[in-house]
């Protein structure tokens, strides 16, 4: 492939942040470093244009939302672990929600809706896309910013925005959403069928819809990034694995996200202008709607096609940055680069048509869902081929366990727990038995929950000294990769046995089932493990925050000795990145012991007789 | 409450106490001179991860031992014992495929482990290799979707001639049943009819219906195979029955369908399980609002004497419910409503 175009070094139109514009008399910068504009308050922290800043918003956002995504998690297994056992703390926090400290079924399935809704989107797609592609886009394909930092800008508003909405909707009387994650007319589109059908319901739509519209313009903006704003030599074949991932990731983004919107505004007409898109037939509360001719499942259908593509979206990011940690620490370049482009490209397309094995019990046609069989399990080729390639990477390495490090092969280990299962799943005969059950909870925990989080942890422990100039607790760190390993593994794994006895999630109380009640113990088992990860995430969290401010600072300005373009700005990366003119590539990122040399920056000129790729 | 107050502040305390210690070993570390503390920390870290596959492969081994007795469920009906036997051969594959990747992986990240004196390989790609590591999942996966799909057909396709028809509706938060009668024939439904007396919103008109009887328990005959009519009348549930692998969406405004083979009766059962009082259950799966965990339905397996010997006790939906009642009332007026307003569309049409 040619070297396309490149932004020129000198990028005379760049205007980075608007106090910019404002203070240059007309005089062309030179180069891209603004430290003699003086950023206010609001300007530097609040409505930057600054990717590093509005990734580090979206970081710190994503966190919250962690804590309470989380902490909503603790709270509902409090109730499946010890069922019946009043906690009076629960009463004097949540009031009329947890009843003699017992939580209430209206509360418990608000939890549940809610933990969904927040880790789906506001952690693992807002937290992970949002921090990498913004701090990593930029950096990593040597422009000063992304295409249009405004656009950037609002983008992290409109998540904010979505965020306030969201936790808003717990103070409602009703409380907030609580038919589930996946909101299924008629039991979210009728306002009597469930007490978060109402209000609750309302502000998750909304909601949901700011989210859309910051997704689509942070994707726009990263696809426009990649494709127009590399660097001199940067071809598409020298991009660092995590821009791949990142470009990919936002493709989906941008194809997928608009299908939910389109799903979310057929739902909105049909509580409010009683339209009948999904709904028929339906008597409830002893009268009948008059609602007809609609169609429930045309919205499963609608809702899937962005929710599976969704959960690459979710794993995608993950994926480079773990490509990215495992060459660097391993001092080796990535094993099969081609093929790890290639399957992430395969999996992408895959991912739009495999959106029906979700719905394999729901009536559809038994010849379509065949289809749906074939085409999901051909999804495990390429993914087989990716952790093969992680492994080979690991293979012969010379292995430096930076936190990071541990994170991306605790990473490789979840995703193939998590991923052999999804076999059993995907092949619709098997999933009568466990759809629906505690096997599909262990399977999507495992492979896009833990796995995504494990790749976000690696990014964070990686790219924290240059978001901050300063590095994180090693200690720490391992105390908290081996607490959530083990943790996560006790948590999730016995889940399978009790999903092959068929046991249902989304459920309260095993009491009236005497099919499913005989679990109680290990129940118990697995509250005490979520609540032991829980606080190890804890310590991540304060030595995250410490090291923001008192955390050993940073003595060079490559602490992993890694290839890429980031490390080749200052520690102190300013609005601009580089300094001086833009850095021009010569080779792969992934030339780690070649030669006899350790690492060789992409910016280090071929030697004579050395070919470009690897 | 004091307690809880007290417990949060320990631990709390216990997160400050881990994390004091963490600095201090940074201090140590600077002290020490930092490669020492890595090549360290590297070899205690890599000695973990083949700890942890050990520890981690005999705690999986011995969970599966210990929790197997509940875990695998009888399998009570014909194609319930194809799926078992599908999942097994499932399990196979990616059992192997689980043991060997994820000793590959911890086994490598402990045995090539940060030395100085040792330089990583440098082996950016290799075709062949790929190509094999294509050419084998693909080939397992197609083995299993031939297989998958295979039954899959069988289970989705024709009910028996022979099959008995239960029809089963469910509402926020129960099961309704309802069973053809003498005649065999289930009787016409319609959404109009229903009232909170005619619960399925069962059509009189229709001579079928007259005999239908809408029992609380669910009873079949073993060995017969029978046909589930799956309906709801308010959001979406889902008809559960672990023991008989079945499960089929219940949809407001489509009949779903789901045909089996009880194979094990009642009683065989709780012989087998040793459970006096075991009893198959008809779970919801699928989240239907805040009673969702307590929608349960009973089913009896038994011998077609035994059945004929109930369906003999069972009285008519109509004659017992309906007739002479109010509600046949409600129903002969819902029925005329509905007869003018068909008469005024043919007009209008005609015109």
């Amino acid at each position: 492939m040619s070297d396309p175009v490149i932004n020129p070094p000198l990028n005379p139109v760049y205007t980075g942040d608007t106090t910019h514009r404002q203070d240059s008399t007309g005089e062309i910068h030179d180069h891209g470093h603004h430290e003699h504009h003086k950023d206010n308050f609001i300007t530097k922290y609040i409505f930057s244009q600054d990717h590093k800043m509005i990734a580090k918003q979206f970081l710190i956002t994503g966190m919250f939302w962690a804590l309470v995504g989380g902490m909503l998690s603790v709270i509902f297994r409090v109730q499946l672990g010890f069922p019946n056992q009043a906690f009076p703390i629960l009463e004097t926090i949540f009031g009329k929600w947890a009843p003699g400290g017992i939580i209430s079924p209206d509360f418990y399935y608000m939890l549940i809706t809610m933990h969904g809704t927040i880790l789906v989107f506001f952690v693992l797609t807002a937290g992970l896309s949002g921090t990498f592609a913004n701090l990593l886009i930029p950096l990593q394909i040597g422009a000063r910013d992304m295409a249009s930092p405004f656009l950037n800008m609002l983008s992290y508003w409109f998540f904010f925005m979505a965020s306030v909405v969201m936790l808003a909707s717990f103070f409602l009387p009703q409380g907030a959403s609580d038919v589930g994650w996946t909101a299924y007319p008629p039991l979210s589109a009728v306002h009597e069928a469930s007490p978060g059908s109402g209000a609750g319901m309302d502000f998750w739509l909304i909601g949901m819809a700011l989210f859309i519209f910051s997704s689509l313009l942070g994707g726009l903006n990263y696809i426009t990034t990649v494709l127009n704003l590399r660097t001199k030599g940067m071809s598409m074949s020298k991009m660092p694995l995590t821009i791949w991932a990142l470009l990919i990731t936002a493709v989906l983004g941008l194809l997928s996200f608009p299908v939910l919107l389109g799903a979310a505004i057929l739902l909105i007409f049909d509580r409010t202008i009683g339209t009948s898109f999904y709904l028929d037939n339906i008597f409830i509360n002893g009268h009948a709607l008059p609602n007809d001719g609609g169609n429930a499942i045309l919205y499963q259908h609608l809702f899937w096609f962005l929710g599976h593509p969704e959960v690459y979206i979710v794993i995608l990011p993950a994926f480079g940055l773990v490509s990215e940690v495992l060459a660097t620490n391993a001092r080796k370049p990535i094993f099969g680069y081609r093929a790890m482009i290639l399957s992430l490209l395969a999996i992408a397309i895959i991912a739009f048509v495999v959106w029906a094995h979700h719905m394999f019990v729901t009536g559809l046609n038994p010849f379509v869902a065949s289809v749906f069989v074939f085409l999901t399990l051909l999804v495990a080729v390429p993914s087989a081929i990716k952790v093969f390639n992680w492994i080979a990477t690991v293979w012969q390495g010379n292995i430096k366990f930076a936190p990071a490090m541990l994170f991306a092969i605790g990473f490789v280990s979840m995703f193939i727990s998590g991923g052999l299962t999804g076999i059993f799943l995907g092949n619709s005969a098997l999933d009568i038995e466990l759809h629906d059950t505690y096997f599909v909870v262990a399977h999507f925990h495992i492979v896009m929950g833990i796995s995504a989080f494990f790749g976000m942890f690696a990014g964070v422990y990686h790219w924290f000294p240059k978001m901050y100039g300063r590095l994180m607790n090693n200690t720490l760190g391992y105390i908290h990769f081996w607490v959530t390993m083990v943790g996560a593994y006790m948590i999730f794994w016995p889940m399978h046995y009790m999903g092959l006895a068929g046991v249902p999630r989304r459920y309260y109380s095993f009491d009236a089932f005497q099919s499913f009640n005989m679990f109680g113990g290990l129940n118990e088992f697995i509250t005490m493990a979520a609540m032991l990860v829980f606080f190890a995430q804890l310590l991540f969290l304060i030595n995250f925050f410490y090291s923001i401010f008192y955390g050993r600072k940073l003595t060079n300005e490559n602490p992993w000795q890694s290839n890429t373009l980031e490390w080749t700005t200052p520690i102190k990366t300013g609005h601009g990145n580089w300094p001086g003119d833009l850095p021009t590539v010569y080779r792969w990122p992934y030339d780690y012991s070649k030669n006899g040399d350790e690492y060789i920056p992409q910016t280090t000129p071929l030697r004579e007789g050395e070919t470009g790729g690897h | 409450m004091t307690t809880s107050v007290l417990v949060i502040l320990a631990i709390v305390m216990f997160a400050l106490v881990i994390f004091q210690l963490a600095k201090t070993t940074e201090f140590v570390a600077i002290l020490r001179g930092e490669d020492k503390t890595r090549l360290e920390s590297d070899r205690i870290n890599s000695r973990l991860m083949v700890v942890f596959l050990v520890a981690g492969m005999a705690a999986l081994f011995w969970s599966v031992a210990y929790f197997k007795k509940h875990m695998i469920l009888e399998s009570a009906s014909v194609h319930g014992e194809w799926i078992d036997s599908m999942f097994n051969v499932t399990l196979l594959f990616t059992g192997v495929a689980f043991v060997l990747t994820q000793i590959a992986l911890f086994y490598f990240a402990w045995r090539y482990k940060h030395t100085k004196d040792r330089k990583a390989l440098y082996y950016p790609e290799n075709n062949k290799l790929e190509m094999w590591w294509t050419i084998i999942p693909a080939m397992v996966l197609t083995t299993l979707v031939v297989i998958g799909l295979y039954r899959w057909f069988q289970i989705t396709g024709p009910e028996p001639k022979d099959s008995n028809v239960v029809e089963i509706t469910g509402k926020q938060f129960s099961w309704m049943l309802r069973y053809p009668g003498k005649d065999g024939k289930l009787g016409e439904n319609r959404f109009e009819y229903i009232t909170e007396g005619n619960g399925v919103g069962i059509d009189f008109n229709d001579p079928r219906s007259r005999d239908d009887f809408m029992p609380s328990e669910m009873h079949l005959v073993v060995n017969r195979p029978v046909l589930l009519r799956i309906k709801a009348r308010d959001v979406i549930h889902d008809v559960g029955i672990p023991h008989f692998r079945v499960k089929m969406d219940a949809v407001p405004g489509i009949t779903t369908r789901f045909w089996f083979i009880p194979t094990i009766t009642t009683e065989e059962m709780r012989k087998k399980t040793g459970n006096p009082d075991f009893t198959y259950e008809i779970a919801c799966d699928q989240l239907c609002g805040t009673g969702h965990f307590g929608m349960k339905g009973t089913i009896v397996v038994e011998s077609q004497e035994e059945y004929d010997k109930w369906t003999s006790t069972q009285k008519s939906f109509y004659e017992s419910g309906i007739q002479g009642t109010a509600e046949e009332k409600k129903f002969a007026e819902i029925s005329m409503q509905l007869k003018n307003a068909e008469a005024a569309k043919a007009n209008t049409t005609h015109e």
